[in-house]
């Protein structure tokens, strides 16, 4: 099948790519980068953490770039000071939502969450903090969650099903309320499904998901989605 | 001396305050909060002697008479439960008309005419709607029609359901022939009992007469239908989310595009239509487009059922054409605020509408003059506030409720609506500061800016346009720490107790 070949500007810089490709890879082919939380390459776009959202010319409306896919002579933005202040809310409400310590953390200076603040200029809260108190889940060999630091941006839920292919992690609940867990709702150690791969401590951005004893920097190998696919289709 | 007279149950006619209600035909004699004791009269002097009992009788003309009953033409009159009385009311002509006479483009033409626009909050184009699955060559299509309805409050698909079942189902075969789908969805929420009965018989009997299935009127057209029920989720009416309910799935949203007009249902090309939308559709086939766009305003033809509630004097489900201006409808229709009360506002829209003030009142209704004051059409819930309730405690109720109803994928409506109840709450417990109030505004616009689906997208608007137009009411309560209504400040012991 041949794909058309299109061209489109992002940030006023011309962009020749196949048609149907996302707005984030465009965007990334020609050197810009758009910033992200909850997509993670190898991986099915999500569409939750709505840092990536970027202005299309002729549409009031924003696009997710991660899951927006391009089109013949879109004239994409992807900074503005709209943006910037949209993306800070993002981070802001995301950091008031459950309980985000870095000096007690154990991503510290690991963490997309606290990076993306820093980068994003950060440097207030103008919510409330809620202080949740979810009891960690430590049961497993290795593997450790604790739910108070997740943003619920799936990427645990997402390489479990689609690079490991088990698909122990899942939602339960709904809205502020949304859990990951394993199995129907089990203790990780007891999971029956888990192959205790590693994969999801890898991929989370944050500290939520960690494996007990290893160094931080070893185990956020974020790129280990990316990798895997890229391996498999070599072969 | 013998007279047979036939009893039948029908659907809901509307008037919500005056039920139980009976139809004595002919001369639509409508009997108002009918009892036992009354019954008795009404056969006696009304079917024995033919006079009817005059003071029984709904005296409320005012309500009938600015309403225009094209998709609920049969609510009230006919038994659901019988296919027959559908058909002499001259049900599945329509679609025998298709069948015999009309190409599937010729049946898309006429619904273009029409103008007709999608009842389930959006709006959208049905005839363009139609044309984008219709011209896609990817195998099988899908229906699915919506009747999810979680609004709290609003209750005209249900009543659409049980009161007329196959004018839903005629709808969706006249699309899936338009369209070459050959299987349907009819997507309901588990709530709604009766309309889950009412809609398998009325299935059971459309296939026994061969107007559903294989060999449909006897032509080489084939459309099956099954029913889908819904947990009681109200993103679960998202569009989306639909899909992914249907497919199994939790019923979660995701971005859009692909539209389900090129991928919807197991990626195949799916139309998702409000079953309002599709009860009109009979209408347009029998009697041409262009005599459809004759009601309503030219860019909003036809009409829109609203669920009326709140302090009204006339609570219940009307029908009225596009274009009517909301005072006609709380006013005229609804009978204004009961107890000689004082109007205060009125939220158009459902949960996630938006409060309008009296000064409003003279808009029409109609998709874009709604949004232009910060309102939506949404599934067509009016509820109306007097004098008793406060603007700041209304908009925390209803963030609230989206707070509850977010399914939690994107970040500022599952994080961002959860920090404005927050700061909701400070308020209307006396410890507001002036800065809430552009936190909320701030908030709110970003939200409604940033979130994945309409549900977030649409949340805000309480908040939205209660700052719009009530903004006195929040500086009270920051500054003085007075409520109007005396609703708010209680102790969290107090609430408790309530
Ligand atoms: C949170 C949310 C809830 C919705 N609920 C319903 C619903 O209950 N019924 C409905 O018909 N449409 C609902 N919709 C609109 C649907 O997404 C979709 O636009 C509609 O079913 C399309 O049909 P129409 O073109 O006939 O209006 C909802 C949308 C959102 C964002
Ligand atoms: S990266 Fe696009 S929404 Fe999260």
């Amino acid at each position: 099948m041949s794909v058309n070949i299109i061209k489109l500007k992002i940030d006023g810089v011309e962009v020749t790519v196949p048609e149907g490709t996302a707005i984030l890879k465009a965007a990334k082919d020609s050197g810009i980068i758009i910033p992200t939380l909850c997509n993670l390459e190898g991986l099915t776009a999500y569409g939750g953490c709505r840092l990536c959202l970027v202005e299309v010319s002729g549409t009031p409306k924003l696009f997710p770039a991660c899951s927006t896919p391009v089109g013949p002579n879109m004239e994409i933005t992807t900074q503005s000071d709209k943006l910037k202040e949209y993306r800070k809310m993002a981070v802001q409400m995301l950091l008031a939502e459950r309980t985000h310590i870095c000096s007690v953390c154990v991503a510290d200076d690991h963490c997309e969450l606290q990076a993306m603040a820093n980068q994003l200029g950060v440097d207030h809260v103008m919510f409330e903090r809620n202080w949740s108190q979810d009891e960690i889940d430590s049961t497993h060999d290795f593997l450790v969650i604790d739910r108070n630091r997740c943003i619920l941006c799936t990427r645990c839920i997402r390489v479990c099903d689609q690079i490991e292919g088990v698909h122990t992690l899942d939602l339960k609940l709904r809205g502020k309320d949304s859990q990951v867990i394993m199995d129907l709702d089990e203790h990780w150690g007891n999971s029956c499904s888990c192959t205790s791969c590693r994969k999801c401590a890898k991929v989370c951005p944050v500290g939520a998901i960690y494996i007990e004893g290893e160094p931080i920097e070893h185990t956020k190998k974020r790129d280990i989605a990316e990798f895997i696919v890229e391996r498999r289709n070599r072969r | 001396m013998e007279k047979e007279c036939k009893v039948a149950r029908t659907g809901c006619i509307g008037t919500c305050s005056v039920g139980p209600a009976v139809l004595v035909e002919p001369g639509d004699y409508l009997y108002q909060s009918v009892t036992p004791d009354k019954v008795r009269e009404i056969v006696r002097d009304h079917i024995v002697l033919g006079l009817p009992v005059k003071d029984m009788l709904y005296k409320n003309e005012a309500y009938f008479q600015k309403q225009h009953r094209l998709v609920l033409r049969n609510a009230g009159k006919i038994d659901p439960s019988r296919i027959q009385d559908y058909i002499s009311a001259g049900g599945y002509s329509a679609l025998a008309k298709c069948l015999a006479t009309m190409t599937p483009q010729g049946v898309i033409y006429e619904v273009v005419t029409s103008g007709l626009r999608g009842r389930g909050g959006a709006g959208f184009p049905t005839g363009q709607k139609w044309s984008l699955v219709a011209r896609s060559h990817n195998t099988p299509k899908y229906i699915v029609a919506n009747l999810d309805e979680g609004d709290p409050g609003v209750f005209a698909n249900r009543t659409l359901a049980e009161a007329d079942p196959h004018a839903i189902i005629e709808g969706m075969l006249i699309a899936a022939y338009a369209i070459g789908a050959e299987k349907g969805y009819i997507y309901i929420r588990s709530e709604y009992p009766l309309a889950i009965q009412t809609l398998q018989k009325a299935i059971a009997q459309a296939k026994a007469m061969s107007l559903l299935g294989e060999k449909i009127l006897e032509t080489s057209f084939k459309f099956d239908l099954e029913l889908r029920f819904g947990a009681g989720a109200f993103v679960a009416g998202e569009e989306t989310a639909i899909l992914a309910s249907v497919e199994g799935r939790r019923a979660m949203p995701r971005p859009r595009p692909p539209y389900p007009a090129n991928s919807g249902l197991w990626q195949k090309p799916t139309l998702i239509q409000n079953v309002e939308t599709l009860a009109n559709i009979p209408l347009i086939v029998q009697n041409g487009g262009h005599w459809f766009s004759k009601t309503g305003t030219p860019k909003c033809t036809g009409t829109k059922c609203f669920s009326l509630t709140g302090k009204i004097s006339n609570p219940g489900l009307i029908e009225v054409p596009m274009g009517i201006t909301l005072r006609e409808v709380v006013f005229d229709i609804g009978g204004g605020v009961p107890d000689g009360k004082k109007f205060k506002a009125v939220l158009v829209g459902g949960p996630s509408g938006g409060c309008l003030p009296e000064t409003l009142l003279e808009i029409p209704i109609d998709y874009d003059s709604l949004t232009k004051v910060g309102a939506i059409m949404g599934s067509g819930g009016i509820v109306v506030i007097d004098e008793d309730s406060c603007m700041v405690d209304t908009a925390r109720f209803f963030t609230e409720f989206c707070v509850d109803e977010s399914c939690g994928k994107c970040t500022p409506c599952r994080a961002g609506l959860a920090r404005l109840k927050e700061v909701f709450d400070k308020i209307t417990h006396g410890q507001g500061e002036m800065s809430d109030i552009a936190t909320l505004e701030k908030s709110g616009v970003y939200i409604r800016d940033a979130s994945l689906c309409g549900l977030g997208q649409t949340a805000p608007n309480p908040v939205i346009t209660t700052l719009r137009y009530f903004k006195d009411e929040y500086v009270k309560h920051i500054v003085e720490k007075q409520c109007v209504a005396g609703k708010c400040f209680k102790t969290r012991d107090e609430e408790e107790l309530e």
